[in-house]
């Protein structure tokens, strides 16, 4: 029997009917031109001449035409059937607002799913804008892909002198000679940033300055947006010194006021002429740091004393410019390069010894792209902000699984809905369609949300980010990169959460769906299974998050507790400049002992002393020593000098030999203390007390012998994380030297603002000419830690989210479970399982999903571990306790989200339950 | 006999009445009721497949009839026709309708019953 369903199907095709139809039509059709074959095969007419006649009568009356207006399914349910009018964006937008109804008849589940997206997507966008903010934007100038800065690529055995600013590469020696130089750059300007003091004697207030060279701004092509800015002109030797400020100190410092221009602003006592505004736009060429007041550097000299500027191993410049057309930054470098050897031969710091110079000239200058500035902030901060957005992406995974177990339970209940529209003629695309929809329209809203909160989200991180002495000064808004990341991460999420209950629904076959639970189904176990997946998954996740977070919080503790050497809390930090009072050289020490007593007497002051370097402060000084009792030839130690009564002041406890006293004067020979670790990497272990060593001091200089007479505990130096270092303590008596400041330490019985209040008091007192400053010494330490402290806070926060979500996603598939399972456990009680057997029953099942989830997520997190491992502090990734401690705790709330729905099964009803079908 | 080919008009609108008529007292299956027209007119009122469907269709759409598939044993399922109660007021009323309309023509066109 020939099959005429092709033929017929053929004709059919123009009419675009859904499936089911079609195939019915091609069916009774097929069987009708069946029968007349055989009617034509019976009266005689061969095969051919049969196939002609049927065909012929198919093709005769206009078939299609005549079944169109009758095939077509009526136009009744929304979003239903194949073609509307309008196409697919009228389809999508019909989709989403039958979503919305959706949403509104289920407040509860649209309030959970869209605070969970909210604060996934908000949590993620506020990482991202930072990291942004601080590595990819460009500054604000005009063609920032021009910008390049010079930098030193090799400096091996280090380099010798005086550094300041934030960006010390070159000394103005160097400056001078890379500018005649250099080829690759049309326009090539210096700069460093400092902190210049704004009053005159008594407490000081700090402006950021800005030092650069006179081309500076016409180099970035900034123009004044009030007056004008520095020209060439304004940067001659032995100048004046016009200053421009920023629009923010203009607004902070001035009101905004119109008549600035041509006022006087004093820095460090001297005054300068303000002539120009910058747009509010510029915030310098440091990204996080904004300056307030930009000067020319001839004026160097005059604001600090000693200057940088006339120091020939003084590094303190740092160089940016435009590279000319056609030029890269790889090739400006490599002719720097080349050029290399002829400008350090030129420019030799006069004092370097033979070793110094040796090392000098082996350095290397090239050139670097920087079209997004330079930044400190990039430097310590990318790393902790690329972790803490991998941890927000794991928690928005988190949210993503739950809000997919969310919507399968929901389409569960919406089963029938679903096998009566495909048993109308919908197809499944359509369906799935319908589905991701729904999705899109909750990943929007929750977008919404949470670009809301990623605006408070990031703010709250830059002001976690900003200390006492530096603020972090970023742009927020956001821009194309930020509202692409976004939107890429919504439709990701939509798609990530949406898809498989998509799938999921368009699989559903209609008879099954039909019958009255579905449970027991082929479909519903594969949708139970794929939910336990889920589930397993998130608890896996959440492992990694929260031993994460554990790992971060101990290091954390870790440090706060590392043996220090000193005692930090209650200490004062008050540091006394007199240069204006130019006391001389002579007798500047007795005028620093003067103060010390005044501050020394203060009630509530227990002891105070001076030292020139705060300890964990990022403050530095070292110096090559040899000690020839041991063969050791240039070896380097970090100093300090400090005033007799220091250790006693720091509760740094003295194990061998004497403190400085009173008596070690520039008339006595010089003495040192030192700490265990010296003793232990220099003298072999051996009584330091007796021994002498010498420090290098450079060209021609006779080296400077000292004599140890104590032995002090290790503190610690530059920073919590650092070994202990070799220390030579030398005393403030003995500086041949002394600075007009006095820097001390003053340790109280007291609140610290009293302490204050009375230093500012006595000093005042002395001469108020004498600026001040003051900092807490334990906040400097904490200062420190902010970035273990960032860590620990925002992972800690993250963990804990992702164990409420594994817990919410635990509690909905195990309640899902013990409704499937209602028969079953009905029976059960029937038959005389009592009610602690029943939540054995449960909980094991539950048990078996967070085993695995643990099992994974402890694997899962080892390998992450090691992504983190250069953070952490004495603390290995692989670190069992808190593996341990983070699986237990996981293992706990799992107990808990189980609990409830495996109590409830157990006082369920059999009668009840056996009665449902 | 010679087949007189019905005025195409004429046989679409009786076409209704014939197929319900037809299933008036047992529900029978497409080629059935096409087979049965043909036979039963002699030959004068012929449909085919692509003539007939449609009718049949949308006698359906209107809720004059209700298809349904039956599987008898050993044989591939079919689609049965039968009359709704709709339909079975439609045929009465047609019936009357045609008789009528008939009488009339007779008398006016002079074509006499022995």
């Amino acid at each position: 029997m020939p099959d005429w369903s092709k033929l017929i199907r053929g004709r059919l095709e123009g009419l675009n009917l859904p499936p089911t139809r079609e195939a019915e039509v091609i069916e009774e059709l097929n069987q009708h031109l069946n029968d007349r074959y055989e009617e034509l095969m019976a009266s005689g007419a061969v095969t051919e001449e049969a196939t002609r006649t049927i065909v012929s009568e198919l093709d005769s009356g206009g078939l299609v035409a005549e079944l169109q207006p009758l095939l077509r399914p009526a136009p009744d349910l929304p979003a239903m059937g194949e073609r509307h009018a309008g196409g697919r964006i009228a389809q999508l937008w019909r989709d989403i607002r039958y979503g919305a109804r959706l949403l509104r008849r289920n407040p509860g589940f649209a309030t959970v799913a869209i605070l969970s997206l909210a604060l996934g997507i908000g949590a993620n966008t506020a990482i991202f804008q930072l990291l942004d903010a601080i590595l990819l934007r460009s500054l604000p100038v005009d063609h920032p892909e021009e910008l390049a800065d010079v930098v030193l690529t090799k400096t091996e055995g280090g380099r010798t002198g005086w550094f300041s600013g934030g960006h010390p590469q070159l000394t103005s020696a160097m400056w001078q000679e890379i500018s005649q130089e250099q080829q690759g750059f049309a326009h090539l300007a210096a700069w460093n940033m400092q902190s210049l003091n704004l009053t005159q004697g008594g407490e000081a207030r700090y402006a950021n300055a800005l030092w650069v060279s006179g081309n500076f701004f016409d180099t970035l092509g900034v123009r004044a947006a009030h007056g004008r800015s520095l020209s060439p002109a304004d940067d001659q030797a032995g100048c004046g010194g016009a200053v421009v400020i920023s629009n923010a100190f203009w607004q902070r410092e001035f009101g905004g006021r119109g008549d600035v221009l041509g006022s006087t602003l004093r820095l460090e006592g001297h005054p300068f002429e303000i002539i120009g505004i910058t747009p509010a736009s510029f915030y310098g060429v440091e990204v996080g740091r904004n300056f307030d007041v930009a000067l020319p550097t001839c004026a160097e000299p005059v604001a600090n004393s000693p200057s940088r500027m006339k120091n020939p191993a003084g590094w303190w410049l740092a160089a940016i410019g435009r590279l000319k057309p056609g030029w890269t930054a790889e090739r400006a470098s490599a002719q720097l390069a080349s050029a290399s050897s002829g400008i350090l031969a030129a420019t030799i710091p006069s004092g370097y010894d033979a070793l110094d110079r040796e090392r000098y000239l082996k350095f290397q200058l090239g050139v670097r792209p920087a079209a997004s500035g330079v930044s400190s902030l990039r430097t310590e901060y990318e790393t902790p902000l690329w972790l803490l957005l991998a941890v927000a992406g794991l928690v928005l995974l988190i949210a993503c699984a739950n809000l997919a177990n969310l919507m399968m339970a929901r389409a569960n209940s919406r089963l029938r809905e679903m096998a009566v529209r495909l048993a109308l003629g919908a197809s499944p695309f359509r369906l799935a369609s319908q589905m991701l929809a729904e999705s899109l329209l909750l990943a929007g809203i929750g977008a919404a949300v949470g670009a809301g909160l990623a605006q408070l989200l990031s703010r709250l991180l830059v002001s976690f980010l900003s200390t006492e002495n530096s603020q972090v000064f970023v742009s927020l808004t956001p821009d194309w990169r930020v509202l692409t990341f976004t939107s890429g991460l919504t439709l990701l999420t939509a798609i990530l959460f949406g898809l498989l209950p998509a799938v999921q629904s368009a699989r559903t076959p209609p008879g099954e769906a039909m019958t009255a639970s579905g449970r027991g189904t082929t479909a519903g176990r594969d949708r139970h299974s794929m939910r336990r997946a889920l589930v397993v998954s998130q608890v896996a996740l959440s492992l990694v998050l929260l031993v994460g977070a554990l790992l971060f919080v101990r290091t954390l503790q870790n440090l706060e507790k590392v043996e220090t050497g000193f005692h930090r809390t209650n200490v004062l930090v008050s540091t006394m400049d007199f240069t204006a009072l130019n006391i001389p050289l002579p007798q500047r020490t007795t005028y620093r002992q003067q103060i010390l007593e005044r501050l020394r007497s203060i009630p509530g002051v227990d002891s105070a002393a001076g030292s020139n370097i705060i300890p964990v402060s990022g403050e530095g000084w070292n110096d090559n020593i040899n000690i020839s009792e041991f063969g050791i030839r240039r070896a380097v130690a970090n100093f300090d000098q400090v005033t007799p009564g220091y250790f006693r002041t720091m509760r740094t406890p003295l194990i061998a030999g004497r403190d400085f006293t009173e008596n070690d004067t520039l008339a006595s020979p010089l003495v040192a203390v030192v700490t265990e670790t010296f003793v232990r990497k220099f003298l072999h272990g051996t009584n330091p007390v007796g021994k002498t060593f010498s420090v290098v001091l450079g060209d021609g200089k006779p080296e400077r012998a000292y004599q140890i007479v104590g032995l002090v505990k290790d503190v610690k130096y530059s920073s919590l994380r650092e070994e202990f270092t070799p220390i030579v303590f030398v005393s403030e008596l003995q500086d041949q030297q002394p600075d007009p400041y006095s820097q001390v330490l003053l340790r109280a019985d007291v609140p610290l603002a009293d302490v204050t209040a009375a230093v500012k008091k006595e000093m005042a007192a002395l001469n108020p000419g004498i600026v001040l400053k003051f900092s807490v010494f334990d906040r400097i330490v904490r200062e420190g830690l902010l970035r273990e402290r960032l860590m620990a806070t925002l992972s800690g926060f993250f963990g804990l989210l992702a164990a409420i979500l594994a817990m919410v996603g635990l509690y909905g598939v195990v309640s899902y479970m013990v409704a499937r399972r209602k028969n079953e456990i009905g029976i059960r009680i029937a038959l005389g399982a009592n009610a602690l057997s029943i939540l054995g029953m449960i909980l094991r099942e539950a048990a078996r999903l967070v085993g695995i989830g643990l099992a994974t997520g402890t694997v899962l997190a080892l390998f992450a571990g090691t992504a983190a491992s250069a953070m952490l502090f004495q603390m290995k990734p692989s670190d069992p306790l808190t593996l341990v401690t983070a699986g237990a705790s996981l293992a706990a709330v799992a107990v808990a989200a189980s609990l409830l729905p495996a109590h409830r099964a157990a006082r369920l009803d059999p009668m009840q339950a056996l009665r449902e079908e | 006999m010679p087949t007189k080919v019905m005025d195409r008009e004429l046989k679409k609108g009786s076409a209704e009445l014939l197929i319900l008529s037809l299933i008036e007292n047992r529900p029978r299956h497409g080629y059935e009721i096409s087979k049965l027209i043909e036979s039963r007119s002699d030959g004068v009122l012929r449909f085919n497949v692509a003539s007939f469907y449609p009718l049949l269709y949308r006698l359906e759409q209107r809720g004059l009839i209700e298809g349904r598939w039956v599987e008898k044993a050993g044989q591939r399922r079919r689609r049965y026709y039968r009359l709704t109660a709709e339909g079975r007021k439609m045929l009465k009323e047609q019936r009357s309708t045609w008789r009528d309309f008939v009488h009339a023509m007779n008398q006016i066109t002079g074509a006499e019953h022995a």
